[in-house]
């Protein structure tokens, strides 16, 4: 590694390995069975979700992520789970009503976008209960990339002479062909890896319609990939057209048919998102006590996410958000 | 201080200043809120084929519903490329991308923004803000970053607590030092109170045009460095009619940017 001279050194805390030869070994171990790997979320939670783990959920955010196993690891008081912050907002929001993590690598937390900074996601933030890092999220999706290409690093040209290239982790080389100044960013493998899908077989070969932000790598990355789905469909589906499998089923290990799955969020092509109760939930945070009673209500009192959705939407609502998307099938 | 047309207020000069500096048939990676709004806006009228790409990986799509999400649904109606979020940023850094709009908490002189936390100690930050999100990567990726802002002194101020994403660091030559792509960096700030650009020279942020009502006075007033002013300052044109009518019935008839309309003369 070059050291260059009155460069900014990131000082940033390293949460996972990028030590390729260890996720060989652990690849090389993972089953290729092509078996029924259907499950509930609390079963899949339970096999595959260890405190301590590092977590890391697909989607953006409020859109297409899997909102029932995130709920599931709050509901289970799952503790010390490291995160990747890559442009969450909803999902962080649920996992910090849950106080569940104690690290995290950051691009994008706390924000809302158009809907504004959640109170209970700065006051976890700023309490100090959580070691941080600071990426952007090229160079947080770069990360994957490099894991799921099995190499350490990746080469970048983003984060440069900034703080968020000070509080991060990765390192400044050279390109041995040019001499250009560039950002390593570390290979990041997740322990468990959280996506929503429009559809899935029992093995795990899955669809994703609309755009794929960053799965198809966090996917490849995944240790454990947990996926959730609008629907089940037969393996033929696939097999008669190849270019729907976003995901082949031996990176899968669990496969929950979950309707739904992505509320209060948005699912393309699916469901709009329920800005009412986002806006309920946003607001509800400024108080402590209520939102304690909300959280009380809506997860810990909730035997399961089917019973979250009846609480917080019900059926009407729920076809009404349907109603809403835009985005149709042709 | 600032006295608006009751044809308009604030928030919409601010988006129709926006929109006019995005030019048709180029490419632009929009952020939320209202650069959002500008770019729909354009797209309707002056930039029919403006390439609008979300960092979620939707791109060339033609917008029919304001975006809540940059993710969302109506990122991705009638698009050309229902992508990811690596093929967009490698897009950028391969040096396809023209101009991206961003926010931030606290803007300096070079344009460097803040969008992850005030207070002295990044470790316990008086106030934790999202991080970088995409910022960072299209402000050193996009030929021509441009940002909308409040204008007051909290916000435009003489050192930013974190940058978060570079503007010209500091001074002259500090990105290509970086290692940062020659020839990027910050082109345009729109603010409540006027449109900036930066001098090409000092590469520090300079009026170009004040808002209809707005002082040398009230900016230097509202800006906590020392704001350089163009030779020729101009007056930032009005939204038109035309561009009214579009904002408020097409653009964002449910005023989440615009405010709902019986607001909306607040300014």
């Amino acid at each position: 590694m070059i050291e260059l001279e009155g460069d900014i050194q990131p000082v940033g805390e390293l949460f996972q390995s990028p030590d390729v030869n260890a996720a060989r070994e652990f690849f090389r171990q993972k089953s290729r069975a092509m078996v029924d790997k259907r499950m509930s979320v609390r079963e899949a939670v339970e096999r595959f979700i260890h405190d301590g783990d590092y977590i890391a959920t697909g989607g953006f955010g409020s859109v297409r992520f899997s909102s029932a196993v995130l709920h599931e690891i709050v509901r289970t008081r799952k503790r010390n789970l490291g995160f990747s912050g890559h442009s969450t907002t909803h999902d962080f929001q649920i996992l910090a009503a849950g106080h569940v993590i104690d690290r995290c690598d950051i691009a994008y937390v706390v924000g809302l976008e158009i809907r504004g900074l959640s109170p209970n996601g700065r006051r976890f933030m700023e309490s100090g209960a959580v070691r941080t890092t600071e990426w952007s999220n090229a160079g947080l999706g770069w990360r994957y990339k490099a894991a799921a290409m099995g190499v350490p690093f990746l080469p970048a040209r983003v984060m440069l002479g900034s703080d968020t290239l000070r509080y991060s982790a990765g390192r400044l080389i050279e390109d041995p062909f040019t001499g250009q100044k560039l950002l390593a960013v570390p290979a990041l493998y997740p322990d468990v890896g959280i996506i929503h899908v429009h559809q899935a077989d029992i093995y795990g070969n899955a669809q994703i319609d609309g755009t794929s932000i960053v799965d198809l790598d966090l996917a490849k990355a995944s240790k454990r990939l947990i996926v959730t789905t609008e629907r089940m469909v037969e393996t033929e589906e696939f097999r008669r057209d190849p270019r729907k499998t976003s995901i082949p089923y031996w990176q899968v290990d669990a496969v929950c048919h979950v309707p739904f799955g992505s509320y209060p969020g948005n699912m393309p092509f699916e469901y709009f998102s329920d800005e009412r109760h986002l806006a309920e939930w946003v607001e509800v945070e400024q108080d402590e006590a209520r939102f304690a009673a909300f959280l009380d209500k809506f997860i810990y009192g909730a035997d399961n996410f089917e019973t979250y959705l009846a609480l917080a939407a019900g059926e009407q609502r729920l076809a009404e958000l349907r109603s809403l998307e835009i985005l149709k099938r042709s | 201080m600032v006295t608006v047309d009751a044809r308009y207020s604030l928030v919409e000069l601010m988006i129709c200043a926006a929109a006019r500096q995005l030019e048709d048939n180029k490419t632009a990676v929009i952020g939320t809120g209202a650069p959002l709004a500008a770019a729909m806006l354009a797209q309707k009228t002056t930039a029919p084929n403006l390439v609008i790409l979300f960092e979620a990986g939707a791109m060339a799509p033609i917008l029919e519903r304001l975006p809540i999400s940059v993710s969302g649904s109506e990122t991705q109606t009638r698009a050309l490329v229902h992508g990811s979020m690596d093929e967009v940023m490698e897009t950028c850094q391969r040096g396809l991308v023209d101009y991206t709009f961003l926010g931030g908490a606290q803007i300096d002189m070079y344009g460097n923004l803040n969008s992850t936390m005030i207070g002295g100690d990044y470790h316990r930050p008086k106030v934790r803000l999202p991080g970088s999100g995409g910022a960072n990567d299209l402000a050193s990726l996009c030929w021509k970053t441009m940002a909308t802002m409040q204008h007051d002194v909290r916000r435009f101020v003489p050192k930013v607590d974190f940058i978060t994403s570079p503007g010209y660091l500091t001074g002259p030559g500090a990105r290509e030092a970086a290692g940062l792509p020659p020839g990027t960096g910050p082109y345009k700030v729109i603010s409540t109170l006027g449109v900036m650009g930066f001098d090409p020279l000092s590469k520090r942020m300079q009026v170009e045009s004040l808002h209809p009502g707005v002082t040398r006075e009230d900016i230097a007033a509202a800006t906590g460095f020392e704001m350089l002013f163009a030779a020729r300052l101009e007056v930032t044109p009005e939204p038109t009619d035309e561009q009214l009518e579009i904002l408020r019935t097409q653009v964002d008839p449910q005023g989440m940017i615009l405010g709902k309309p019986e607001r909306r003369k607040a300014g």
